[in-house]
């Protein structure tokens, strides 16, 4: 006979009650923790997505997402060449907010290196890779965006191929996955006008200098096109990502950059390292502080309603202890009632979410790992909340039942 | 030690609190009583008969004296001699003059709870306690809770339970106080038949002069003090 069950019969309301709001507090822990997993995951989708071995950035700068990184276009040149590298290009990765359909579209757009990556390592849900150079684009699904949508930016029209889903920046925009070159051309697109009067100060500034007065064909340059002034370099690149042959030496190659002083090189792993050291720790440190105070409230919660709850049955306790029941069946009341309370409340907390946390505007994801290790803490909390009732119990005298 | 005595009481004395709030409740008291004997114990109020029903059910320990249940000694003054709680379980029932049952158990889980603490199986002790119910007329009350039944009815579940573990010793402390005089008549009765037909040694605390015909032996107790009522004022009695 389960003397605990049937005591949480006997004031199954106020049991009930408690369980629910301590589940609630529980069901808040657990999404935290959740909202936390989703931003690690989301800051690695960039990451992951371009599938690099290497990141080149400017020398003893941790770019491109912690801080501002500018290298020459040429170093793409330069990193290809090394022994073991297959292929290398510039990193293009930026967030625009335009309109769209009278609302606004916030996304990062995200260069794949066509033609070796057509956006086969996506997490495609609909629709195809890219299949040509040009105007076509692999959408993730929180974009709203359907497949054979037409989406003009810049100066042109692009079309949505692919949908993927959960490729979501660290900002929490849904990421679209151009070819590289178009994903330039949306970052560097300027208005014709814009072109036209930047010609025109070239003109005037080239005219201003001795160079321009001597050699008049350098006038004539430049109001022509930027790309055919040899003297002026390209528009700079954040970062060059790179990948190894398969079978190549990490370290190796990592070595051979190591003569270079213009830049620094990052495996992924240091890459990622870097990210979630990063922007994304003092989120982490916050969300964990917050979870540790709301399992600490939960506690405090729980052990106030088992200890009433045990104040209120002391009388019956002290009969047990009068009729000879041993202590381990008196503790073993009062503890079983917390580890039910708590195993109750973990799953109000685990349904709950299952229903309100898709609902969230950002990603919570609440893994295994992450659950095990709660009912674990939820186990401890259970024990530790039954102690104060059970100090309270072990000092009742079997001579108050009477009387 | 005579194993023939439910219980053999030598010389207890109970001092609560000491020096300027020290009170002498119980003096060198001494009972002795046979298996399947029944014996009364009277007394105005004040008297010490709960003290010594404390003293001999191993509840608050007496301050000098022995204690010795079953032919087994189990206390020497306040030192136990065994394991006190387990010692109770296995070989006391008691009851009181309120009901004291479980508010959260029914009238059968009150008493299995008993059978189960002396090891039996939880069916077993069902199985028994379902007996007990029935033998003392409330077997149709088995599933309600103590709230739903009426006080004769809640002292029978009460003796039930007593006799759940078939304890050497039943200590009752005015349990008929409750009842009227018929309802409390039969639960004298009841302890009366169980004294003779299980060979338990009862003590009974009661007010109640009209019942004492049941009884096979009267203590009084008065300050403190306890004595045998002469033989004379038994039979008177009868
Ligand atoms: N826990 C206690 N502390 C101090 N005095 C007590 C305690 N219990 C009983 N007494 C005193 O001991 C005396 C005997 O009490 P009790 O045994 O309850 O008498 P009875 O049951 O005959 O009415 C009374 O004077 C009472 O005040
Ligand atoms: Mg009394």
């Amino acid at each position: 006979m389960n003397l605990a069950v049937r005591d949480i019969r006997h004031s199954l309301g106020r049991f009930v009650l408690t369980t629910i709001g301590v589940g609630m507090l529980l069901m808040v822990v657990m999404g935290m923790g959740g909202i936390y997993r989703g931003l690690v995951d989301d800051a690695l989708v960039v990451t992951r997505g371009v599938g690099a071995d290497l990141w080149v950035v400017q020398q003893s700068t941790r770019g491109p997402f912690a801080e501002v990184s500018r290298l020459p276009r040429r170093v793409v040149d330069r990193v290809a060449a090394v022994p073991g590298v297959t292929d290398a290009r510039e990193f293009v990765f930026h967030t625009i907010q335009r309109e769209h359909r009278g609302k606004p579209l916030r996304m990062g757009v995200l260069g794949l290196g066509w033609p070796t990556d057509k956006g086969e390592g996506l997490p495609m849900v609909a629709g195809r890779v890219l299949a040509q150079n040009h105007y076509e684009m692999i959408a993730d699904e929180s974009l709203g965006l359907a497949l054979g949508e037409r989406l003009r930016l810049g100066k042109d029209t692009y079309t949505v191929v692919g949908v993927t889903s959960a490729m979501v920046s660290s900002g929490g925009d849904g990421i679209a996955c151009f070819t590289s070159r178009d994903a330039q051309a949306i970052q560097f697109d300027e208005p014709g006008e814009s072109v036209r009067l930047e010609r025109q100060a070239r003109r005037v500034r080239a005219g201003e200098i001795d160079f321009g007065r001597t050699q008049p064909s350098v006038l004539d340059r430049a109001s022509g096109s930027s790309r055919a002034i040899v003297a002026l370099p390209g528009p700079a690149v954040s970062a060059v990502i790179a990948r190894l042959m398969p079978g190549a030496d990490t370290d190796a190659v990592l070595r051979t950059f190591e003569g270079w002083s213009d830049i620094t090189v990052y495996s992924a792993a240091q890459q990622e390292d870097l990210l979630l050291k990063g922007s994304v720790d003092r989120a982490r440190r916050q969300i964990l502080l917050f979870r540790v105070l709301l399992t600490i409230i939960s506690a405090v919660i729980m052990a106030l309603i088992i200890y009433t709850l045990t104040l209120d049955k002391l009388h019956p306790i002290a009969l047990l202890k009068l009729i000879g029941a041993p202590n381990h069946v008196i503790v073993g009341l009062i503890m079983q009632q917390s580890l039910i309370m708590g195993a109750l409340a973990y799953g109000v907390a685990y349904l709950i979410g299952q229903q309100l946390f898709p609902l969230f505007p950002r990603r919570v994801l609440v893994a295994g790992d992450d659950l095990l290790r709660l009912g674990a803490i939820v186990l401890v909390i259970s024990v530790l909340a039954s102690l104060l009732g059970i100090w309270k119990a072990m000092r009742v005298a079997p001579n108050e039942a009477i009387g | 030690m005579n194993d023939t005595l439910a219980l053999q009481a030598d010389g207890l004395t109970k001092v609560y609190g000491s020096g300027h709030t020290e009170v002498v409740a119980m003096r060198d008291a001494s009972m002795r009583v046979r298996r399947g004997e029944i014996t009364a114990l009277l007394g105005p109020s004040g008297a010490g008969k709960s003290t010594f029903l404390l003293c001999v059910g191993l509840i608050n320990p007496p301050t000098s004296g022995r204690v010795a249940i079953g032919g087994r000694p189990v206390l020497d003054g306040p030192r136990a001699l065994v394991d006190l709680r387990r010692f109770r379980r296995e070989n006391i029932g008691f009851v009181f003059q309120k009901s004291n049952l479980i508010p959260f158990l029914n009238a059968v889980e009150n008493v299995q709870v008993v059978g189960e603490l002396i090891g039996h199986p939880p069916p077993v002790a069902r199985r028994r306690a379902i007996e007990l119910l029935d033998a003392l007329g409330v077997g149709a009350r088995a599933s309600n809770r103590s709230t739903q039944l009426s006080g004769g009815e809640q002292q029978r579940v009460t003796v039930a339970r007593a006799l759940a573990n078939q304890p050497s010793l039943i200590l009752a402390d005015e349990p008929t106080a409750a009842l009227d005089s018929v309802r409390g008549r039969q639960v004298m009765e009841l302890f009366r038949d169980v004294a003779h037909q299980h060979g338990t040694g009862v003590i009974v605390v009661t007010h109640d002069q009209r019942a004492l015909d049941v009884f096979d032996a009267i203590y009084q107790m008065e300050d403190g003090v306890l004595a045998r009522a002469p033989a004379l004022a038994q039979s008177e009695c009868r």
